[in-house]
């Protein structure tokens, strides 16, 4: 009697430990989460003010800011937005309303994802190869967009398929019986219903886009810019390359300056992510 | 009769347009694979001209800068690996237990904190992990152990596994929720506790997708540039020394795409030869994590 007791305690111990080691390990990622927001607030927020906004990089950190490659970023996103959604969008249309369910649709799934786990430097790669040499177009915002929009093109349609997938048959069947055709159907009832749900996709992809730097490097974010970018084959300089610019350089004032930069961008994503989630919430109420 | 007839022609014709534009969108992502493939392939093979597969694959030396240049890529797959060793040791455990905690034991309130902010970690980009590594990781290292170099692998790898484990965390989760509630309440009525139950029941039982989960967390580590780029530094140096600077297939990539390299040159080309071989590793973990997946939910029917 006494063994089952002293077992049931080492049963019981085992359990409370194993317990405490799983929420430390969960709670971590709250820490982490404060320690570097507290560190980014502390060092950058003193210089978040008008100037850094409206001022072009500097040699001095003091006076350095952050406007072309906020307006670089605005280029290439808007771009990659304009490249990428209407391709994404047709392609999961595709797949969910016309495919046959045959060999050929299962090896375009498996393409899709497999592109969306390619690493991003190797987009870069190709965007250099085929955009800025082949194709001739430089290291301009051209070549950026086209590459960044390869790069969502899967996130977008993995999304879009799965809010298009929600969509209720009956809604279609609907559609059918009052005589309208499939393109009808699709243009006036999926495409509606579905629309928070791409959108939502879209938002996320975009936001993946906005703080992506390796293939923007590659294809050439210059680091220096001295004019802002007034069409798509000028040169240009994103946020997430500007910091990478300003962390290479040894100095601790630009330290802050980073910090500051990395803030900026840091509250655009949380924007996006929030307004996404929000959607997101709205468009599972509509279906349930 | 006669227009209602024209017009059905002619939403016939619009539906065949619109079905073979929504087509061809499709096909295009099958030519964006061939043609990455098609721009490593035919680049590497410029550089296998001039330097043999077998010296590039066991060549102990990486110098392509150097007036006599050597094209051995160990150094460059010693860094990758030292530096996804270090991010896989933080990532897979912290997230499969966050990920048990939050499938098996977490209350309801504390779910609802946990996920956004693993959702917000998840979505910081990587140059913002760089900048965590270099200024807050490599300081405290140095405090701990003075010998640590300023540029070294293990912060990197800390920051990557701190990326990469919200994934882990919410691929694994979802495979632990997946298990039939029935199946665990079976263990309890047999007397089991909470761990037993999960050690018994729940990881064997979804074991195929947490390690689906490591595998391509660990496919994602490999990919990352510019943790590595910022924080890991820039020399190739074949070590097993976590606290020393290396240079890693993808820090080679954006350090030889962003510098004067000229075109045309084997050290030109010798981007695209380790690019092949860092999308054959990551394509590879892929197809296997997915094949994984796969095999699975067949078992399951």
């Amino acid at each position: 009697m006494q063994g089952t007791d002293r077992l049931s305690r080492k049963r019981r111990r085992k359990n409370t430990m194993a317990h405490m080691m799983f929420a430390v390990s969960a709670l971590l990622s709250i820490l982490v989460l404060i320690i570097l927001l507290a560190d980014l607030i502390r060092r950058g927020a003193p210089y978040l003010n008008e100037a850094f906004f409206k001022n072009f990089p500097s040699r001095f950190a003091a006076k350095s800011g952050i406007l072309p490659a906020m307006v670089g970023s605005v280029w290439i996103i808007l771009l990659t937005a304009v490249i990428a959604i209407p391709i994404a969008i047709a392609a999961a249309l595709y797949l969910e309303e016309y495919a046959p369910r045959n060999r050929f649709t299962n090896f375009i799934k498996i393409n899709i994802a497999n592109l969306a786990g390619i690493p991003s430097i190797v987009y870069g790669i190709f965007g250099l190869t085929v955009f800025v040499r082949t194709l001739g177009f430089g290291r301009s915002i051209l070549s950026g967009a086209l590459t960044m929009a390869l790069l969502v093109l899967p996130v977008i349609i993995v999304s879009s398929q799965e809010a298009i997938r929600a969509i209720p048959d009956s809604l279609r069947h609907g559609s059918y019986a009052m005589g309208a055709t499939k393109w009808q159907t699709i243009r006036r009832i999926v495409l509606p219903s579905a629309l928070p749900g791409i959108l939502t996709g879209i938002i996320l992809a975009i936001s993946r886009a906005l703080g992506e730097s390796a293939p923007l490097l590659m294809v050439g974010a210059f680091s220096y810019v001295s004019a802002l970018p007034s069409g798509p084959m000028d040169s240009f300089i994103v946020l997430p390359v500007q910091i990478y610019t300003w962390m290479s350089k040894p100095s601790a004032d630009f330290k802050d300056v980073t910090a500051a930069a990395i803030l900026v961008l840091i509250v655009l994503l949380l924007t996006l992510n929030l307004t996404a989630i929000i959607l997101r919430n709205k468009f599972h109420k509509t279906f349930e | 009769m006669v227009s209602t007839n024209q017009n059905m022609i002619r939403q016939n014709r619009l539906n065949l347009v619109v079905r073979n534009l929504l087509l061809a969108c499709a096909v295009l992502t099958v030519f964006i694979t061939a043609g990455i493939i098609l721009s490593l392939v035919l680049n590497t093979f410029s550089f296998f001209g001039e330097v043999s597969v077998w010296s590039f694959l066991t060549g102990t030396e990486w110098t392509p800068l150097f007036a006599n240049p050597q094209y051995g890529v160990l150094p460059l797959i010693a860094g990758t690996l030292l530096v996804t060793v270090c991010a896989a040791l933080i990532a897979l455990p912290l997230g499969l237990f966050s990920a048990i905690y939050l499938s098996e034991y977490a209350h309801p309130t504390t779910r609802k904190l946990l996920k956004p902010v693993l959702e917000i970690l998840a979505g910081i980009p990587s140059i913002v992990y760089g900048y965590f590594a270099l200024n807050l990781i490599t300081p405290t290292l140095q405090n701990l152990i003075p010998q640590t170099e300023i540029y070294n692998a293990a912060s990197a790898g800390i920051a990557m596994g701190i990326m990469i484990m919200p994934m882990v965390c919410s691929l694994s989760e979802d495979a632990l929720s997946a298990v039939p509630p029935g199946m665990k309440h079976g263990g309890y009525a047999l007397g089991a506790n909470k761990l037993e139950v999960v050690l018994g029941i729940s990881i064997p039982q979804a074991f195929s997708g947490i390690v689906s989960s490591f595998v391509l967390a660990v496919s994602r580590a490999i990919g990352e540039t510019m943790i590595v780029t910022v924080a890991a530094g820039a020399r190739p140096s074949l070590t097993l020394n976590p606290l020393v600077s290396v240079q890693t297939l993808t820090s080679f990539i954006a350090q030889a795409s962003s510098g004067d390299n000229a075109h045309g040159t084997t050290s030109y080309y010798a981007l695209y030869a380790v690019g092949m071989l860092l999308f054959l590793i990551t394509f590879s973990m892929n197809i296997l994590a997915h094949h994984i997946i796969r095999r699975r939910k067949e078992a399951m029917g």
